[in-house]
């Protein structure tokens, strides 16, 4: 099988930047993101359209990046 | 394709194409995302989970020497096999991979230039089986150390400024205002730096497709900075898989005879009560 119907954008979740990729491989759609920087995976979900993937995945991603704290730098 | 400054560690999507099934040749996705080989992978590859099988899961360490010999001789890999590796986030963990290999003495192991990205971006076949491999026996090496940095070498480092230390994590982490990548688990104490590092993230040696940047380009981006290959250099970052990534690019692209990855990382530094930290 090859990758098809392949998504590339770019969100904003609880205030990161991340990046949300997706494609379709036979009759699963599958979805990962990754923050913007330094571009790690954050989550992963399957679905049988690009919006049920997607819409996991993002809800994961949200849940994660919510719990990640800011720092003083000085 | 990049400009290797050793010949025959990096090989392109469509190299593995072409030899994925050869008779010597075996592929191994290793991922950041454990779960990501289950999307598929490069027909016939193998797939290594960092978590469990490239470390040592009781005490924090490497993989242990019979370990790695059971991996590989399940995965159908004998001493002669030429290992190409790839993997997601630009091949992070494929550069951990390559990074044991070496300690333990594989010689041929080579890097899928781009990755799993750009394998899907270029659509090419993807299978979700796991192929069978034919069990091989497989004698690693005495572990080489001198690629590896534990921590009394970085304070010395510090103190003496007897390396340059290169900080690859990204700017956020370099000024400790954040404890780890966003979404991911903080997994140190303290945020910032190691005094006296330079701050050069590892996505700054890759191109957009994910492919490394040419011998040209990574001369420049490192020299710049004042990283040159006369002087001994440790990398690190978080837990010391990024900064693999970096010690493949100073020593494998750009040639860098004395260069180590300090796996330590930040989780150990960050962690050290009473250790120096840096904010700008």
């Amino acid at each position: 099988m090859k990758p098809e119907e392949q998504s590339r954008q770019q969100l904003e979740l609880a205030g990161w930047p991340v990046i949300v990729e997706s494609y379709r491989l036979g009759d699963v759609y599958h979805c990962t993101i990754s923050n913007a920087d330094p571009g790690a995976r954050i989550t992963r979900a399957d679905g049988s359209t690009r919006n049920e993937a997607e819409q996991r995945a993002i809800e994961k991603a949200t849940r994660y990046l919510g719990q990640t704290r800011r720092f003083s730098t000085r | 394709m990049s400009a290797a400054t050793i010949p025959n560690v990096l090989v392109t999507t469509d190299w593995v194409a072409q030899h994925a099934a050869d008779t010597g040749v075996r592929v191994v996705e290793v991922d950041v995302d454990t779960t990501a080989y289950d999307q598929g992978h490069v027909p016939g590859a193998a797939g290594w989970n960092w978590t469990t099988e490239l470390c040592d899961t009781l005490i924090r360490d490497i993989v242990p020497i019979k370990k790695l010999e059971e991996l590989l001789g399940k995965s159908g890999i004998d001493n002669k096999t030429t290992i190409v590796l790839y993997g997601d986030n630009n091949n992070w963990f494929a550069a951990w991979a390559f990074w044991q290999l070496k300690i333990y003495g594989h010689e041929d192991v080579r890097i899928m230039d781009g990755g799993r990205k750009k394998w899907v971006a270029e659509g090419k076949e993807l299978n979700t089986d796991e192929p069978p491999f034919p069990p091989k026996t497989y004698r690693a090496s005495a572990p080489d150390l001198s690629i590896r940095a534990f921590l009394p070498e970085v304070q010395q480092a510090v103190a003496q400024k007897s390396a340059a230390l290169v900080d690859v994590r990204s700017p956020q982490e370099f000024t400790g205002e954040i404890l780890a990548p966003p979404g991911l688990p903080e997994t140190c104490q303290r945020g910032g730096h190691i005094p006296g590092a330079k701050s050069i993230p590892w996505a700054k040696a890759c191109n957009d497709d994910g492919t490394f940047k040419s011998a040209g380009d990574l001369q420049a981006l490192y020299g710049g900075a004042g990283i040159t290959a006369d002087k001994p250099v440790i990398a690190y970052c978080r837990i010391g898989e990024r900064s693999s990534h970096t010690w493949f690019v100073l020593k494998y692209l750009l040639g860098f005879q004395n260069v180590k990855n300090y796996d330590g990382s930040w989780t150990e530094w960050g962690n050290l009560v009473g250790a120096a930290v840096e904010k700008p």
